[in-house]
């Protein structure tokens, strides 16, 4: 079950004098849930682009389902599923005139019972000739992302396919990706969602270009090395600027009545907590820091060695 | 504005262009046309009469042949645009003071191209001396000129500008939709994000080229059908061709302006520089073609850029076709350019569409 589906090594791109993706390695097994995380602005997009064929690598190389992603594009297209991160169907074309020129591409057989069944499994059988254009933000994410699981790909490239969706759907849709993945498809998708993060098994995180870390949620939370703590009790706003001026406390984020205190000293951390400790007021608990703690951090970090 | 470089380019290009073409390429009084004598005779006379048009400037003698037949093909392929006939026993005649008849055959079928000229034959015939035979010579001046030059403005008597004007249209307005809406098509795709999707499926450049250009080719012979009709009921132009002919230059036509269009947004960033490089087809296409201005007129280095342009081949096409009744072979000179034309460009073309993004 192991094996490679997409191993790629060193990739680089430019675009002018800026460097979008800076020596990515990559590799994502067979049946993964491979969660692609970043910032605005990281190249994560760059990097699926890169996967898929649709850009060179200025340096690197690698392979993609077993093919070499600079020469072998084309194979690599036809097994591939890609969403991209902006609607690219035909807002002029209907629903199903969309779904069946995808599925014309692929040259697939049977092509209107394909269709007819993918409608249905969108619930948009009603307004299947309905022009795409007129489809709500969300719903055009969910038609898109059944374009592309259309002709069975073997690996699916999800550019955040869940932004806009509503939370209903967007658990449907994960359900949907688990589905997938049991039945052995391999999944990279990149999102913003830490939730989907957490339902994913695999993540690699990106920032400026560089690929921070990569492994599984509980590897990414254990490598950070972060101690997080968290703080009830009266006046936390005043308390979190007071933190703030201290280095230790790398990260201080208001939480409704809480406050979360990290940081990956945790030495440094326990010695700011201190003056706070013996104020019955407050009240403190070590907690585990979320993947959300560990990916500011970490965003923070690449920062830093620029 | 600074973004757009090509944009910029063009506003202050094409109006320099426009300068150029205009002030140096264009002129209304074409001089140095093409003149093939047919002459049955080799004389004195009919040599100073030959001697005479060509010092007229208006002419330039490229043939002389004896054969009526080689001259016919001559004319109606537009390789000359008069025939001057100089019938058997002409300068016994002159000598006789019989005053005989030259018959000077015209390609008329672009009447601006050829009044000046004719004009000129007139002036002089009429005084062939003007300057010597003055004061006490002036009695000398003809009262009749020697002989008689009869034209005979073939293939388009009357001097109709639309015969001309109206088959020309058919071009222009072909030239400029199908170059502009295929330029669209795809530039359109590449600004709504339709593109990124359509590279990422296993479709091949020349499947993607096709698809833009066959639903356009229906649009043209659309935009051809109403205009050939308006010709015939409207305008009354003749057809002397075969419709099926005329019918396949136009499907020539079309798709070298479709791989034109097509070649245009593989290399235009968004739509204004696909539409501005249309136009910077477009301009010169009306200008140097042959449809505003008479071909000949212009000086060869305008010439030359014409016999670039797809549009100037079609012009003598329809217009063989239409006004000549040209057949298969007599049109094959301006088609062959065509083909070649379409070829390089879509070769082009598939060489710069973009299969990935950068
Ligand atoms: N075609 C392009 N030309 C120039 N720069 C580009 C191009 N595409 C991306 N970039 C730059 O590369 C960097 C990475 O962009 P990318 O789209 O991969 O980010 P992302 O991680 O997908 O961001 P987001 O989360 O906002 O989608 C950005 O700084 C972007 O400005
Ligand atoms: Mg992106």
């Amino acid at each position: 079950m192991s094996e490679a589906v997409i191993q790629v090594k060193e990739l680089s791109k430019h675009f002018g004098s800026k460097t979008a993706v800076n020596k990515v390695s990559l590799t994502v097994n067979q049946g993964d849930i491979f969660g692609f995380l970043g910032p605005n602005g990281s190249g994560k997009t760059t990097t699926i682009r890169l996967l898929c064929g649709l850009l060179t690598p200025d340096h690197g190389e690698g392979h993609c389902l077993g093919y070499d992603i600079r020469t072998q594009a084309t194979q690599i297209k036809r097994e591939v599923g890609y969403m991209t991160q902006r609607f690219s169907f035909y807002e002029d074309l209907t629903i199903r005139e969309n779904l069946e020129f995808v599925a014309r591409i692929y040259a697939m057989r049977r092509l209107k019972t394909a269709v007819t069944k993918a409608i249905e499994n969108l619930g948009l059988t009603h307004r299947q000739h309905q022009l795409a254009g007129a489809l709500s933000g969300g719903w055009k994410q969910r038609l898109a992302l059944a374009a592309c699981m259309l002709h069975r790909p073997r690996l699916l490239l999800l550019d955040e396919p869940t932004a806009g969706v509503d939370p209903q759907a967007r658990r449907d849709f994960w359900d949907e990706i688990h589905a997938l993945a049991s039945s052995g498809v391999t999944v990279l998708v990149s999102t913003h969602y830490m939730d989907e993060a957490e339902r994913c098994n695999r993540l690699a995180y990106i920032s400026h270009g560089d690929l921070m870390a990569a492994g599984t949620p509980q590897e990414l939370i254990d490598i950070s090395g972060l101690v997080t703590w968290t703080l009830e009790g009266p006046n936390i706003h005043e308390l979190a600027r007071e933190l703030r001026q201290s280095p230790a406390a790398q990260q201080v984020v208001p939480f409704g009545n809480s406050l979360h205190v990290s940081g990956t000293d945790s030495v440094a951390l326990a010695r700011v907590l201190d003056p706070f400790r013996h104020n019955p007021d407050y009240r403190f608990q070590e907690a585990k820091p979320s993947l959300e703690d560990v990916f500011i951090d970490l965003t923070s970090r690449s920062v830093d060695t620029r | 504005m600074r973004r757009d470089r090509l944009t910029f380019a063009m506003m202050i290009g094409i109006p320099i262009i426009q300068l150029t073409l205009f002030g140096f390429a264009i002129n209304s009084d074409p001089k140095h046309l093409p003149l093939a004598v047919r002459a049955a005779e080799n004389s004195v006379f009919s040599r100073s009469v030959t001697q005479a048009l060509i010092n007229s400037d208006y002419f330039e003698l490229v043939e002389v042949t004896e054969s009526e037949a080689q001259a016919e093909e001559l004319l109606t392929r537009g390789d000359v645009q008069f025939v001057l006939d100089i019938p058997p026993g002409f300068s016994r005649e002159l000598m006789r003071g019989e005053n005989p008849e030259l018959l000077l055959e015209v390609d008329a079928s672009d009447p601006a191209a050829t009044s000046n000229a004719l004009a000129a034959i007139q002036n002089l015939l009429s005084d062939p001396l003007p300057h010597d035979l003055k004061g006490p010579l002036a009695a000398l001046r003809p009262t009749r000129p020697p002989f008689q030059i009869v034209f005979h403005r073939r293939y388009n008597p009357e001097g109709i500008t639309q015969y001309n004007i109206v088959p020309g249209l058919m071009g222009v307005i072909l030239t400029m939709t199908m170059i502009m809406m295929t330029a669209l098509a795809v530039t359109r795709e590449n600004e709504r994000g339709t593109m990124e999707n359509l590279l990422a499926m296993p479709v091949r450049p020349l499947e993607v080229m096709l698809g833009k250009i066959v639903p356009f080719i229906l649009i043209g012979y659309i935009q051809v059908a109403v205009i050939l009709l308006a010709a015939r009921w409207v305008f009354e132009v003749p057809m002397l061709g075969s419709l099926w002919l005329l019918l396949l230059c136009v499907f020539v036509f079309i798709v070298a302006n479709l791989t034109m269009g097509i070649t245009f947004s593989s290399v235009a960033r968004n739509q204004t520089q696909a539409m501005q490089m249309s136009f910077f087809v477009f301009l010169p296409s009306i200008l140097l073609s042959g449809f505003m201005f008479p071909f000949r007129g212009m000086p060869g280095w305008a010439q030359v850029l014409g016999e670039l342009l797809p549009l100037t081949h079609f012009l003598r096409l329809v217009r063989g076709i239409l006004l000549k009744g040209h057949n298969l072979t007599q049109v094959w000179g301006n088609l062959w350019p065509l083909l070649v034309f379409t070829f390089l460009i879509l070769l082009i073309g598939l060489m710069r569409y973009r299969r990935t993004l950068d």
